[in-house]
């Protein structure tokens, strides 16, 4: 395509197929559209095969002329995988099987009824009438921007990303705006990095110095555990990168592009590179875009398992094919950065998101979200909450709502305790501040962070201590070893919290844990020594009481740490089995002579000393006779 | 822990280094991809001894230690090689205590091997793992992905022979 | 130039754009510590001991690599920057084995000042501390990790050097530095050139002490011990006797040497002298009867080991002949001995050098005029210092002396081999005299002096325009090579030192902490003395000397070059695989 007019045709032939989708009327041959979740976790649970089962039964039954298969990103319920959705009804049937697809194609598809007990439950209502999937608690507060393709669209079909305005927003960028506009107008939607500390994009652009050569770099190494947005961009709607891309590119003067992508991310990475080498073909990538003066070409570098490459120096260097350590910044990359050249760095989020600014406005995205912190953000739920998954929400919602009524609350009737934010790099927020709104700098005021959107939820289970050291221990493995404070100074953290965990610990120590977390935050050199010590700080801040019980009372209030609880068995209620003192690795459950009232056999008791604490005992006991104390 | 680096003897083929020296020549214009030239000679050998980063430095002309410095920072590259059949011995302190050092110990006896190293034909490699969560049925070993529990050190033979040892 | 205007600890100071907070400080005549940083080759902001407090910077940032703004106020002690230092000094120590009271950098260590300064002990910080192996494979330096504090220096001059044998291997507090596959280092392509071990602010790279060996020599009633320096190290020794750089201390160093027992304290000048007139008559012969060209000198072991192994191909460029070193100990144990009447195995050879890659060369094939090795030891400027403390002499009260006869005399064209383009320009006093077959007395060639690492000229000598280069260290060496290698090198002769400005900065001469190589031309410094030296002697062409002269009429016929000096003074090379 050379033209903007070219362009136009182009997607005024694919929107026939994707209006079934969208609600309006189609003129497709298509009857139905079934969208099967391709994204990584669906695939994980066989998605592959359903998308096999459909297309046989459909061949099956002479229905290849009416109904389309159509193989998506991810739709963000990753808790009811597999997840498939068929238009124009926009069902929702959740957790499916190969072995449930004749009965769907035979009774939906043929006959014409939804098959109701492979609905996901919530869309099914008393009167009989079913929700649209886009009608349930999990999506209605749901507004999507960086996600807008994913779950609707065939990410490995270019035309599909065209029909829904794919393109448009390069396309206006190369014919209607001059590169400062377009940087102006970043600037104006107050988009803020998606990937950190949250840094205003548009001034990020703006600082770009002069230079023959500039790169646009995107930073696709999403390492925090549990966060997986960027992951579902790159396999829902990799052309939307693209198109970014492009447009950072010709805003800041770059010819080149380079995506870091994490190695542990196949499917993505293939997705991307069909999606760069189809986008190429069709002109949207290469020489004299859109017939212009301006071209730009990417490829895709791939990381090898380090977390500390997502800090934007260090994922530089790693491109520059060094050991991904950081480097200090000022110089930052604006003036100095990859290859010494000028360099723009965004993660995908933030990249998803230019697109639509570019074709709806600046106003239209800062009329969404809080004072300083606009638009949406996509947030990984995960941990104790029921509807684990990908959410895209507006800015300034409350935790509440994203944990209570988006997220369903915390399962098997637990108390929530505590949303930990921001990975290894953030903090947490207790229950009593549920109702803050949360955006970029109340959850700084926090102690917290944005950070990449992870949000794990913790219930009374959970031992903060223990978060602490989780997360600490993650950061130790990964530091990379250049500066010192985060080379020794977060193993000694390491060291320390092992030693309150083990019921070794003194008061005095977690005063000390305080003063080396402070100088680990001010001196280390890069971001991920920085902030190494928040999941510690923030712990220490809410849940003091916590630590204290571990290093005065010797106790671990949620019964995590195991040298500070005891197993013990309720001989009132202990049958007398025998099945725990059968799992007993180390031998030291042993029968006494006392038989409980009503029952028959003689009781058990754990003799203290050689159990190791492995919890085989209370997995195998039936009768909830065994507990931690 | 730093990378166990592979004391077997090197048994690349000649279609090995083929492939690897044409890999490397489409790269060698540009120092910036020695990482995807070590991915790719991952892929093709399955682990980077000490032979394949030789080649690479020569080839790419950058220092041996550079390669090496590369490979040992990344997670992803391993210096040792994983054998067909790949033996995980929980050493989590409940297996730990019932004696999966012990058995730990007798493997390495019978394969001739230390922990994190592979045998000389590349049948057997040998790693130590963390708690797999199957306490109860300590202790326990995976081979590939097949868990054995309750063991003794008399039963290691019989597990080594059903591979083929 | 653009001037920033800044104050440091209140003082008011303006600095060219883009300079550092350190730099800034330092223009202010404020020090701040440092650790990793060296000027030019390692701003890496690693260690964080310079951090400070800057107006419009967020938190403690590194002073080394943070950049001026305009009206910033730096200050750089305040008690919150003592505190984070002395919390990272602690952490430091964590991983350090703090074996002080033997380590050779002990009172000379940047890591023990600071602790002293800041009055850190070791006990902070207690847990998971790596621990290594030392590897002393190697004849010139011993690696002990468990000192190394992981400022990375040495990476930087080894990678300064284009030999990058050293770097960072493994991550997180596993990071250590070293060599690859774990390897010792005499397996590896190291040049020996000990820059590395000039650099450590610790006692993780040193010279491998080899001072026993000389006292149970200076012991044996048997040996006929003979020591002999190389012209740098009068230009240096002092300095660890708290002289001022740039002191010479010939005659005290002479009679330092002879109180430690020496029977004969010889000058290695007088091999130059030998080198000059060997070396001029194989280049007239290359020229002449079309050998290879251009020739290279070969009396830095440091570069013929990186030509041996990096530029395999090349090595017939390097001249045939042997280092002044090697050529005065093969003249002391054929010559010498002859006229003395001493048996070359009764000849015990110390070699003071400022060099560490002097340890391997004395073990090189070929270095056995006499059937014996050349040179039986080959001892630092650093390591005659240590001699001289246990030896108990009060070295700036020592009278000043003369070496012995008869290879105790020089001319000023061999006491300039000490630093870059001595050998050069010594060559070319004798070349020139040689083709015009006059005695020429301008003799100082302003082209070859000064310390840039590639020198290149065109001479007119005998109305012949003779080209020549002159580099110092092997990264410059590499750039001459790979013209060389491509054939467009154009050049007769080229002179090339391993270390960088030449024997007096080479890896076995004094060390100075960081901050003082930082901002004092110690090149510069101590080259003068020897430029000093060459200008106030009365003989400066090494043909005329008259031991040289000597030689020739008594041992080899009158004629340079002869069969018998080939086997006395010429060596062999090997081309060598760097892996």
């Amino acid at each position: 395509m050379k033209t903007v007019a070219e362009l136009q045709a182009a997607r005024e032939k694919a929107s026939v197929d994707l209006a079934l989708r969208l609600g309006g009327t189609s003129a497709s041959k298509y009857k139905r559209n079934v969208l099967v979740c391709g994204g990584t976790g669906c695939t994980s649970s066989h998605s592959e095969d359903i998308i096999k089962a459909f297309n046989e039964e459909i061949e099956k039954h002479n229905l290849t002329d009416e109904v389309k298969v159509v193989r998506t990103g991810c739709f963000g319920l990753c808790a009811l995988g597999p997840i498939v959705i068929v238009y124009p009804e926009g069902c929702f049937y959740s957790m499916i099987e190969k072995e449930n697809v004749p009965e769907i194609v035979e009774e939906h598809f043929v006959n014409g009824k939804i098959v109701e007990k492979y609905l996901y439950k919530e869309t099914v209502l008393e009167d009989g009438t079913i929700k649209k999937y886009n009608e349930t608690d999990f999506y209605k507060k749901q507004f999507r921007v960086a996600l807008r393709n994913c779950g609707l669209i065939n990410p490995e079909c270019i035309d599909e990303y065209i029909a829904n305005d794919g393109y448009a927003a390069l396309a206006k960028c190369l014919t209607e705006l001059q590169p400062k506009e377009v940087t102006q107008i970043i600037l104006d939607s107050g988009l803020r990095g998606r990937g950190g500390g949250g840094f205003p994009t548009g001034k990020k652009w703006s600082f770009i110095a002069d230079g023959p050569q500039k790169y646009v770099v995107c930073n696709a190494d999403e390492g925090d555990p549990g966060a997986f947005m960027d992951r579902s961009v790159l396999e829902g709607d990799p052309h939307c990168l693209i198109e970014a891309m492009t447009i950072a590119g010709y805003a800041v003067g770059a010819n080149q592009g380079y995506v870091y992508v994490r190695a542990e991310y196949p499917i993505a990475v293939n997705r991307l590179q069909k999606a760069i080498d189809d986008a190429r073909a069709a002109g949207m990538l290469g020489k004299n875009i859109f017939g212009t003066d301006f071209s730009f070409d990417m490829e895709i570098r791939l990381g090898a398992g380090a977390f500390v490459c997502g800090e934007e120096t260090a994922l530089m260097t790693s491109i520059e094919g060094n050991r991904g350590e950081p480097r200090p910044r000022p110089p930052f990359p604006a003036v100095k950065g990859l290859f010494g050249c000028p360099t723009v760095e965004n993660n995908v989020e933030t990249f998803a998101n230019i697109p639509q600014i570019i074709l709806k406005g600046a106003e239209w995205f800062s009329s969404m979200g809080t004072e300083k912190s606009k638009g949406t953000k996509v947030f990984a739920l995960g941990g104790k909450i029921k509807h684990t998954g990908l959410v895209e929400i507006p800015m300034g919602i409350t935790l509440r709502e994203i944990i209570e009524e988006i997220g369903g609350g915390v399962p098997h009737g637990k108390k929530f305790k505590a949303a930990q934010t921001g990975g290894p790099s953030g903090g947490c927020i207790p229950a009593d501040l549920m109702d803050v709104a949360v955006d970029y700098d109340n959850l700084t005021a926090m102690g917290c962070m944005m950070g990449s959107g992870g949000l794990i939820v913790m219930d009374e289970d959970n031992c903060m201590v223990d978060m602490a050291k989780f997360f600490l221990e993650f950061t130790v493995d990964e530091s990379c070893g250049k500066c010192t404070p985060c080379r020794i100074g977060t193993k000694r953290l390491l060291e320390m919290l092992d030693k309150i965990t083990n019921g070794e610990g003194t008061l005095e120590d977690l005063d000390k844990l305080e003063d080396l977390c402070n100088y680990i935050k001010a001196n280390s050199l890069c971001g991920l020594g920085q902030t190494a010590p928040n999941p510690v700080l923030a712990t220490l801040k809410f849940f003091r009481d916590e630590y204290v019980s571990h290093v005065v009372d010797k106790k671990c209030p949620a019964g995590v740490c195991k040298n500070l609880v005891t197993f013990v068995i309720d001989q009132d209620k202990c049958i007398g089995c025998g099945k725990c003192a059968k799992n007993c690795p180390v031998d030291t459950i042993v029968k006494t002579d006392y038989i409980a009232p009503g029952h028959k056999l003689a009781s058990y008791k754990i003799e203290s000393g050689k159990c190791v604490k492995c919890g085989a005992c209370i997995d195998g006991c039936k009768f909830n006779a065994i507990s931690k104390q | 822990m730093q990378k166990k680096i592979s004391n077997l003897p090197f048994h690349g083929t000649a279609e090995q280094e083929a492939k690897l020296q044409a890999v490397i020549a489409a790269n060698k214009h540009d120092k910036s991809h020695l990482m995807g030239v070590m991915q790719e000679a991952q892929a093709i050998y399955g682990y980077l001894p000490m032979e394949v980063q030789n080649m690479i430095a020569e080839g790419m002309d950058i220092p041996l230690e550079k390669v090496f410095g590369v490979a040992t920072f990344y997670a992803q590259f391993s210096l040792t090689q994983k054998g067909e059949v790949h033996i995980a011995v929980c050493l989590g302190t409940a297996c730990y205590v019932k004696g999966s050092g012990v058995i730990y110990e007798e493997l390495q006896k019978q394969l001739g091997i230390g922990g994190d190293e592979c045998t000389a034909d590349g049948k057997f490699s040998l790693t130590a793992s963390r708690c797999i969560g199957a306490c109860g049925l300590a202790p326990v070993l995976t081979v590939n992905d097949e868990v054995y529990g309750r063991l003794t050190k008399d039963d290691v033979s019989g597990i080594l022979a059903k591979y083929g040892k | 130039m653009d001037m920033l205007n800044c104050k440091v600890n209140g003082i008011a100071v303006s600095v060219p754009k883009g300079s550092t907070i350190l730099e800034a400080a330092r223009a202010a005549g404020v020090e701040i510590p440092t650790l990793c940083y060296m000027k030019e080759i390692n701003a890496i902001g690693a260690c964080r001991i310079c951090v400070v407090e800057a107006t419009g910077a967020r938190g403690l940032v590194p002073a080394c690599v943070y950049p001026v703004a305009e009206g910033m106020e730096i200050q750089t002690n305040t008690a919150k920057v003592q505190e984070a230092r002395k919390m990272t000094l602690e952490l430091i120590l964590s991983t350090h084995d703090k074996k002080c009271l033997s380590c050779p950098r002990s009172t000379n260590c940047e890591l023990q000042k600071l602790c002293n300064d800041y009055g850190v002990t070791a006990s902070a910080f207690e847990g998971f501390k790596p621990e290594y192996a030392i590897d002393d494979s190697a004849p010139h330096l011993v690696r002990d990790n468990n000192k190394c504090i992981l400022c990375r220096r040495c990476i930087a001059v080894c990678n300064q050097q284009y030999v990058g044998i050293l770097g960072a291997n493994d991550r997180g507090i596993d990071t250590n530095i070293g060599q690859a596959f774990k390897l010792n280092l005499s397996n590896t392509p190291c040049i020996a050139c000990g820059q590395c071990t000039v650099v450590c602010p610790v006692g993780a790279l040193t010279e491998k002490d080899d001072t026993e060996q000389v006292w149970a020599a200076l012991a044996d009633p048997k040996k006929h011990v003979v020591m002999m320096t190389a012209p740098a190290v009068r230009a240096a020794l002092g300095e660890e006797f708290g002289m001022p750089i740039g002191t010479g201390v010939e005659g005290k160093m002479v009679a330092s040497l002879r109180r430690l027992g020496a029977d004969k304290v010889f000058d290695i000048d007088f091999g130059a002298d030998v080198t000059i007139v060997e070396e001029a008559t194989e280049l007239l012969d290359r020229v002449k009867n079309g050998g290879v060209l251009p020739m290279i000198t070969s009396c830095s072991p440091g570069w013929v080991r990186f030509c041996e192994q990096y530029y395999p191909d090349e090595i017939d460029h390097l001249s045939s002949c042997k280092s002044p070193m090697q050529m005065t100990g093969a003249l002391i144990k054929t010559w010498y001995a002859e006229k003395e009447g001493l048996d070359p195995k009764d000849i015990y050879v110390v070699a003071v050098m400022p060099c560490t890659a002097k340890k391997y060369e004395i073990k090189r094939e070929d270095q056995n005029a006499a059937g014996v090795p050349d040179v039986d030891v080959s001892i630092t400027t650093r390591e005659l210092a240590r001699m001289i403390k246990r030896q108990g002499l009060n070295f700036t009260a020592l009278p000043d002396e003369e070496f012995d006869n008869p290879l105790g005399q020089d001319t000023g064209a061999a006491v300039i081999f000490g630093t870059t383009g001595g050998v050069m320009e010594a060559a070319l006093r004798t070349a020139n005299d040689w083709l015009t077959g006059k005695d020429n007395t301008e003799i100082v060639y302003e082209a070859v002096r000064g310390n840039a690492s590639i020198k290149e000229a065109t001479l007119d000598i005998a109305g012949m325009q003779i080209k020549i280069a002159v580099a110092s260290g092997t990264k410059a060496a590499n750039e001459i090579m790979q013209k060389i290698a491509s054939g467009e090198a154009d050049w007769t002769f080229v002179e090339i030192m391993g270390c960088p400005g030449g024997c007096v900065t080479g890896g076995g001469q004094p060390i100075h902490p960081q901050y003082v190589r930082d901002t004092v031309d110690i090149h510069g410094l101590r080259a003068k003395v020897l430029y000093d030296q060459d200008e106030a002697a009365v003989l400066r062409k090494s043909h005329e000397s008259p031991v040289v002269k000597e030689l020739y009429e008594q041992y080899y016929k009158d004629t340079y070059g002869c069969h018998k000096a080939h086997h006395d003074l010429h060596t062999t090379y090997k081309a060598e695989s760097k892996f």
